[in-house]
C-alpha cells in the first residue's frame, strides 16, 4: 500500500532541501550507485512517524558538518518500491528496514544504521552517530558535491 | 513532518523493535505492535528456537542487531505468560 503523494510530499521534500538527490526509479539508483568515485550515503525514507520523524531531523543536524559522504542520495520505501528495492540490493546482506542509512565507497557498506538503532533515539544522539561516521569512513573524501 | 506520527494512542513501544524472551528459551525480535489480553503482537519477526537454533541466542541476536531483523514470520502473538522480559533490540 502506498501513501497519497501529496501526504508524502513534505517528508520527501524535508530530506531533498539538505541537498540530498531522490532516486525513484531504477535507472537513477543504478546510476546512482554503481561503484564510483567516492564515498556515497543513501538513506533510506519512510512515513512511519515512529523512526522516520527522528531520522530526518537527525540527518538535517548531520549533514551540516563539515565532513559528509560525497554523493548524497534518497530512497522513500514503501512508496518507490522499485528505486527502493533497487537501492537495497546494493547493501543486500543488510536486511531490509526503514528508515535506515548505509554509507558505502566503491559498492561496499562501510557503516549501516538500521531501524532499530533510530526507533526511540532523540535526533542529536543520532546525528552524533552520524557525524563519527562521517568522520570516520569520509575524512579524507571531503565535502558533498551538488548532484 | 518531523516527529509526525499516523498513528498515535499506542503504547510507548508501539512500532519499536524489541527483544522478547521466552519463559519456554525461545526469544523473539520484532515491531511490537500492541499487548492485549492474548498477548504481545509482534510484526516482522525473527525467531531463536534453542531445540533447533544453528547458533546460540545471543550470537543470534549479534548478528541481527549488525546486519537487522531477518523475517521468520510477518506476525506472531506471543502469549503473555511467556514473556518474561520485553526490551528494545536497540537497547
Amino acid at each position: 500500500m502506498t501513501y497519497h503523494e501529496m501526504m508524502i510530499k513534505p517528508m520527501r521534500e524535508e530530506v531533498t532541501r539538505l541537498g540530498v538527490q531522490e532516486l525513484r526509479t531504477v535507472a537513477e539508483v543504478d546510476a546512482a550507485l554503481a561503484p564510483g568515485e567516492g564515498t556515497v550515503m543513501v538513506f533510506v525514507n519512510s512515513v512511519c512517524g515512529c523512526a522516520a520523524g527522528g531520522a530526518r531531523p537527525a540527518l538535517s543536524l548531520a549533514l551540516q558538518h563539515a565532513t559528509k559522504p560525497q554523493h548524497l542520495y534518497t530512497v522513500f520505501a514503501g512508496q518507490d518500491l522499485d528505486a527502493t528495492a533497487r537501492a537495497r540490493s546494493y547493501f543486500a546482506d543488510y536486511q531490509p528496514s526503514s528508515p535506515s542509512v548505509a554509507i558505502m565507497r566503491d559498492g561496499e557498506v562501510l557503516h549501516f544504521i538500521h531501524r532499530h538503532m533510530i526507533e526511540g533515539r532523540p535526533p542529536q544522539t543520532l546525528a552524533a552517530d552520524l557525524v563519527a561516521a562521517f568522520d570516520k569512513y569520509c575524512a579524507a573524501e571531503g565535502v558533498a558535491k551538488s548532484e | 513532518m518531523s516527529g509526525m506520527v499516523f498513528h498515535p494512542g499506542h503504547e510507548e513501544l508501539h512500532g519499536v523493535t524489541v527483544v522478547i524472551d521466552g519463559s519456554s528459551g525461545k526469544s523473539w525480535v520484532g515491531r511490537y505492535h500492541e499487548r492485549t489480553e492474548r498477548g504481545i503482537l509482534l510484526h516482522d519477526v525473527s525467531i531463536h528456537d534453542p531445540a533447533t537454533a544453528l547458533v546460540p541466542r545471543e550470537a543470534w541476536l549479534e548478528r541481527l542487531r549488525k546486519f537487522g531483523v531477518k523475517v521468520d514470520a510477518k506476525h506472531v502473538v506471543v502469549p503473555e505468560a511467556e514473556a518474561v522480559e520485553v526490551r528494545r533490540l536497540g537497547s
